[in-house]
């Protein structure tokens, strides 16, 4: 047989790809079906938060962060109120705390199974999201009853949260938790066993932890890779010093013990959740929601008509803002996806001078490279799946 | 095991003289400032030193101070898991100097540093594919400067003539508006509009 000559190949894989989760663009160097290189190209969807955000007071601000990663917006906002809240030295009363922390778990419940039964769709299984997206519908719908939106909250602001929560409310998302761990048991059954999913998923895109570590890797993906890390336990924030809930890690660093460990995340959450109703419902079922510091939190509409003070306030608060102190500081939480963090400097007067914005994302997609090399072309879509990205956060 | 922060301040002192320059910890955060010379040394060495063990880079951003010389600053964010402390470090540079790139020591501040020059036009010397990331194919300009204007300077739209996407100077129907928020009620420095005949 005459010899061929063999030459790699070049694919574009996205910005158009239901698997790229978003808008990424994927150039990939195939040898035959063998993975040689892949240069992600990012930023299709760069807006330019950080500028827009050194140009809007504080307030203006929260509602950028819910457009960074979309899938479980309050979480980033929180890094923001957390940043703000430690230059202009003021406390969260218990309740806030509360409600904040019950949202961020709403929130990595959204994150969890959107991404659990759309990396299940990336490998061939349609049953998972059309399951899993009942919940998460259902979820949406708590956002939008304390927060009027469905998606950008804009419920967190620095010195509490917007509005108390009905009592109504919170006696339907205590009800809605045993249900959700039902059928969170079904999806379990549905892939935890399945010899394709296993198929597709173990022994691909294996991280080791000093890799994990020295790539910036966070979240579930150091945990994953068996380090007992999370920022909600070895930095606590709010009240989860308080909360009783476990960390689940894996053992092979894998795309399949990546998928385990936020199957146990979302019902380590709903534990979390549970403990937060009922003291919502108990101790803590009154009180205020947000710091009562009048320089910072605008009044209530209540007051707005019965005293001029407030009025006054309000309106200073909502067109001038206010100023925080000068200074920097670095917030991060534990967002379902790793460590969102903010690095806000802060000149002294009403707008942040610097906003930096640091997504887990977008430190997992530069390591695509490394993880996907040697593996299959199909295996891209499996590792990119179980990397959690968002276009949001990565492109800000 | 968490070491306090003001120890660790003091052991890098020590260890590490002259090259890590004053140490401020305010906020419960220790920043130090390091020259970008010495970036490179100070990096592995908190990274391998069994005391600090930063192994984790977790951000890399730039900040921009047109006022000064050197108008940047470049601010490296690091934490060390085991220890459970942060760290920053700050270098500062200007349009030209170039600051050695920390990917031989993490891998993971590839990108990052790419978004700082993207966004900053900070260089980076030993990187190994310094192009930009966030912005457009054949950007012009960095636009997280102080002196990149909000708006841009350029706008794209669909040309139904040439059919592709194409480039024009930025055209506003309404000329862009900068609230000035600052307060007449707190005493300013600045005389308001109108107020100059009051004191006649």
């Amino acid at each position: 047989m005459a010899e061929t000559s063999v030459r790699n190949f070049n694919i574009n894989f996205g910005p158009q790809h239901p698997a790229a989760h978003g808008v990424l663009r994927l150039v990939l160097e195939l040898d035959g079906e063998v993975v040689d290189r892949v240069d992600p190209h990012i930023g299709l969807l760069h807006r330019g938060t950080e500028k827009l955000i050194e140009h809007k007071t504080y307030l203006q601000a929260v509602p950028y962060l819910d457009r960074l990663d979309y899938c479980a917006p309050m979480n980033q906002e929180h890094a923001f109120a957390l940043a703000a809240e430690r230059l202009l030295g003021i406390e969260v009363p218990k309740r806030g705390q509360l409600i904040r922390v019950l949202y961020c778990e709403i929130g990595r419940i959204m994150s969890h199974i959107l991404n659990v039964t759309t990396q299940a769709l990336d490998v061939g299984a349609l049953t998972p999201p059309l399951w899993g997206f009942v919940e998460r519908e259902k979820l949406m719908v708590f956002y939008e009853r304390a927060s009027g939106s469905r998606m950008h909250a804009a419920y967190f602001r620095p010195g509490g949260v917007h509005q108390d929560l009905p009592q109504k409310l919170v006696e339907d998302i205590g009800k809605w938790i045993d249900p959700f761990l039902k059928s969170l048991d079904d999806l379990d059954a549905l892939l935890t066993g399945n010899r394709i999913f296993k198929q597709r998923n173990v022994d691909i895109g294996t991280v080791s932890l000093a890799d994990a570590w020295a790539w910036g890797f966070s979240g579930v993906m150091v945990r994953g890779s068996g380090a007992a890390w999370d920022l909600r336990k070895s930095q606590p924030y709010e009240c989860y010093a308080e909360m009783d809930f476990d960390i689940p890690i894996g053992k092979n660093g894998d795309c399949f013990d990546r998928y385990l460990v936020r199957m146990e995340e979302m019902r380590q959450s709903a534990k979390i959740m549970r403990q937060c109703i009922d003291l919502l419902l108990g101790k803590e079922s009154s009180g205020p929601v947000s710091n009562l510091d009048g320089k910072v939190v605008p009044p209530k509409r209540p007051a707005m008509k019965r005293s001029m003070e407030a009025l006054i306030h309000h309106f200073k608060l909502y067109t001038e803002g206010y100023r925080v102190p000068a200074g920097e500081v670095y917030a991060a939480v534990e967002a379902p996806k790793g460590e969102f963090g903010v690095y806000l400097v802060s000149d002294g007067t009403n707008k942040p001078y610097r906003c930096k914005l640091r997504a887990p994302g977008f430190a997992h997609l530069q390591a695509m490279d490394f993880l996907c090399r040697g593996h299959m072309l199909a295996d891209v879509t499996a590792v990119l799946g179980s990397l959690d990205i968002v276009f949001g956060e990565v492109d800000r | 095991m968490s070491i306090p922060l003001s120890e660790l301040s003091t052991y890098l002192g020590e260890k590490l003289i002259g090259r890590v320059n004053d140490p401020v910890l305010a906020y419960g955060e220790l920043t130090v400032s390091v020259e970008p010379r010495d970036l490179i040394e100070v990096a592995t060495f908190l990274r391998d030193d069994p005391k600090c063990q930063f192994i984790s880079i977790i951000d890399v951003c730039g900040a921009d101070y047109p006022s000064r010389a050197k108008r940047f600053d470049v601010v490296y964010h690091l934490l060390s898991p085991k220890q459970n402390v942060r760290i920053r470090l700050k270098v500062q540079a200007n349009e030209e100097t170039m600051v050695p790139s920390l990917t031989g020591v993490y891998p993971g501040a590839d990108w990052f540093e790419r978004e700082t020059y993207d966004l900053y036009g900070v260089l980076f010397s030993g990187h190994p594919d310094l192009r930009r990331i966030l912005t457009d194919y054949g950007f012009e300009g960095h636009p997280l400067r102080k002196d990149f204007p909000l708006t841009g300077f350029v706008e794209v739209r669909y040309d139904d003539e040439a059919k592709r996407v194409i480039y024009e100077p930025v055209e506003l129907k309404q000329e862009f508006r900068n609230f000035d928020f600052l307060s007449p009620w707190e005493g300013t420095d600045y005389v308001l509009p109108g107020d100059e005949k009051a004191k006649q």
